[in-house]
Parts: C-alpha cells; structure tokens; sequence
C-alpha cells in the first residue's frame, strides 16, 4: 500500500477559474516533490483534462491531491470526483476521439496515457472518480514487505 | 438567532435613544479612524457622516429589524459605508481589522446608553438595550462587509474583461505577417478573443501569414489544442496561413502522448523560426550586410 505522508488537500471543481487553480495547485506540489519538467507538464494536463471530464461531464465535483511515499520515492495521487450522471460505456469512453461534449476526445484516453497508473471507478447515476498516479523517479517503487 | 430575540419595545427605545443621542454619539466617532481618515475635509463632514449612519441605525431600529442586513434604513447609508470601507481597504487594512473597527463603534453609545439609565433602578432595561445595540451593531458590521465583498467581486469581474482585452496584442512582425503571443491560460472566451484580434488583424493588414506564439501558455491539453486548431482553420478560410510556434519540448511530448494529432498545422519551435519560414515562403531574404560594404569600423 501507498501510505499518504501528508494530509490530502481538496480543490473545488465548479468553474473554469476552479480549473486553472486546480492546474497551478497539481504544478506546484509536482515541482516541490521533484518532479522533472517534462513529468510536471504530462501530470498537469492529466489533471487538466480529467478535471474538466469532471466539470463538463458531472456537472462539477473537487480533487483530491495526497502526496505519497514508498521508500524513499515520492509521488503524487490525484483523484477525480463527481456526482455526474456516470459513464454508461467505459470501453467507448476510453476510445481515442469518442467525445459527447463536442471536445476532441482524446482528454479521457490521453491522460492514462499521461500517468503511471490510471484508475476509473464509475456508477450510473451516482458519479465519477477516476484516481492517477504518478511517481518522481517516473519508475513505480519496487514492492516491498514481502518475506 | 433566537437568544438575540429582542422584544419590538426594547428596539423602539433603542431607536429612540439613538435618535436623542444623536450630536453626542456623532461627535464621538467623528474621532473613530473609520470616519476620521475617511472624511478628511473638516470634522464636520466627519460628523454628518456619522449623523447620516446614526440616522440610518435609528430607523433600522424603530422597524424593529435590528438583525435584517436588507432591512429599508440602510439603504441610504449603504454607499457611504461601501466608500468608507473602500477607503480602509486602500489604506492597508484587513477585512478583519475593519469589521473590528465597525465594532469599536458600540463602545460610546453603550458608555452613553449606561450613563442615561445610570439612574434608573430598572436593570433589566439597561441590559435589554445594550443587547440590542449588540445586535445592531454586528449588523452594521456585515452590511458593511456585504458591500466591500460585492465591490471586489466587482473589480475581480471588471479586471478579468480587461485582461481579455490587453492580454491579446496582434503584433504586425513584417509586412504580410502578424503574431499574436499567447500568455496565461488559453479558455474559451480567451481563446474566442484571439480568433476574432487575429482574423481582424489578417484583414487590416492583409497578412498572407499568421503566427501563434504559445510561448507564454503553460499547459496545452485537448481544449486548448482544439481552440489552436480552430483558430488556424479560420485563419486559412482568411486566406492566411498559421504558425503555431514556442512549443516546449515538454510540451511536445505531452501532445504526442496525448494522442492530438497536429500534424495539419506548420508549427516551429520558437517564434524567430516561424518568422523565418513566412520569410523564405514569401521569397524574402533577410542577410546580413557584406562586410566590404559596411565601411571602416
């Protein structure tokens, strides 16, 4: 198991202006755990596309962004949540260039592709989380506790 | 609040009393910071300030709505307090520290209200009135925090359609070919706000090229590559042609695996290069002079 070292900060999702401090909060804690620039910006705009999925698509919900280590690895979860009306078809949803909010589609499938791990919890009727992951050395930290 | 009930009797002689007092109670907070720093022409002016919130108080009170924020009384004081508080906020001070400042305005009417009843063998009045001028005053307080709330919310709104404005410049970098630098977040109203300065500025300045500089944007994910890509679309149906340039190399990579294509856009890695290309495409040649024509250095 991850065990969270610091206690999970919220963020709002109910606004286009919620979403550019969603981006500048998830950049920050990013850039202070050490995350190099280039596994900054894929983190950020993950967390930019599932934080609008979250606004477009479930009429709004907040973020969850806990900070983690293994070891001596450090990395950064961040979860999606929305009391939206669910996805119907996940395997359609997750489709490259399948969209119903008129967008380009890529913004579900383009953010797995973004992050280390990648988690879609949905319920028809009663929302959304979708969980990522991502670590600092960019590797998921060896399992440890095993005898 | 029901603990705060206060009985229609106790708030008329309130209002009654403010009323009474009403040259004493101005002439002490005319001294008050809240009204001193703010109405600096003479003590006077200070002092009919104070006499026009008093006034206001005093109707509030006879209405019996001592706790109704859109109770009718303060509606003629609500300007002026809107402009004290302002003028707080400008000089340094804190929400906090002036709704505290708001409060120390009880202290001489209750100092005033003690010394008539002082006298009077009737406790319970003297308590019920103070009571109600608590009331009151916390009142006054979240009036006037309701007005400087609604004034920065205001400005906040104000100041966000002036950054549409100002942060989108239409640069005329060479004869036929605009820029536009990007800056900040690229949402859809600022994004409608480009589309519109640019096909204007290809108009204006007959611009066979169009050059859209996402330097200055942090983050492009799908929505901001879909506004990019209809904004070069539009651009062409103008019979321009787009060049999206400063792509990070960040930047680059998170497009790739994020799976958008932009394979139908010209793009260069700095703004220098997309010059350079709408140069060479035009035949225009840019050199540097010959060094034998340069003259003696």
């Amino acid at each position: 198991m991850h065990a969270p070292i610091t206690s999970t900060t919220r963020l709002p999702i109910g606004s286009d202006a919620d979403l550019a401090w969603v981006r500048q909060q998830v950049r920050q804690a990013a850039a202070d755990l050490g995350f190099n620039l280039v596994q900054q910006t894929k983190l950020v705009t993950a967390a930019s596309e599932l934080a609008r999925n979250a606004l477009v698509h479930g009429g709004g919900g907040h973020m969850e962004m806990t900070v983690l280590a293994e070891g001596a690895h450090r990395g950064l979860r961040l979860s999606f949540v929305d009391a939206g009306p669910g996805i119907r078809d996940v395997e359609l949803a997750m489709t490259d260039g399948y969209t119903t909010g008129g967008g380009l589609g890529m913004g579900l499938s383009g953010a797995k592709r973004l992050v280390k791990e990648f988690t879609l919890d949905t319920r028809p009727g009663q929302g959304t989380t979708v969980t990522i992951v991502d670590w600092v050395s960019g590797l998921p930290a060896p399992r440890t506790g095993a005898p | 609040m029901a603990d705060h009930d206060t009985a229609p009797g106790t708030a008329k002689e309130l209002g009654a009393f403010l009323e009474r007092r009403r040259e004493q109670i101005a002439q002490r907070w005319a001294d008050a910071a809240l009204f001193r720093t703010v109405f600096t022409v003479s003590r006077d002016e200070a002092v009919e300030a104070c006499k026009a919130v008093l006034d206001a108080l005093a109707d509030v009170s006879r209405s019996g709505r001592l706790e109704d924020v859109e109770a009718p009384g303060f509606g003629t004081v609500r300007d002026q307090l809107g402009r004290m508080a302002a003028a707080r906020a400008r000089a340094g001070f804190t929400p906090v520290q002036i709704a505290g400042e708001v409060a120390g305005l009880r202290e001489p009417v209750t100092a005033l209200l003690r010394a008539e009843f002082q006298d009077d063998a009737d406790d319970e009045r003297v308590t019920a009135c103070t009571q109600a001028l608590a009331v009151l005053t916390s009142t006054l307080r979240l009036v006037i925090m309701e007005t400087t709330v609604s004034a920065g919310e205001e400005l906040i709104a104000r100041q966000r359609q002036q950054l549409l404005e100002v942060a989108t410049p239409v640069i005329k970098l060479w004869d036929g070919v605009v820029a536009v630098p990007l800056i900040g977040t690229l949402d859809s109203a600022r994004s409608q706000v480009v589309m519109e300065s640019l096909l204007e500025a290809i108009v204006d300045q007959r611009a066979a090229y169009a050059i859209l500089d996402i330097t200055g944007v942090p983050t492009v994910d799908s929505l901001v590559a879909q506004h990019l890509m209809k904004t070069v679309a539009a651009a062409r149906l103008m019979g321009a042609e787009c060049i999206v340039s400063g792509i990070r190399p960040a930047i680059a990579q998170t497009i790739v695996q994020l799976g958008i294509d932009l394979g139908s856009i010209i793009t260069r890695a700095g703004l220098a290069d997309a010059l350079a290309y709408a140069l060479t495409q035009q035949g225009i040649v840019v050199s540097a002079r010959p060094v034998t024509e340069a003259g003696p250095r």
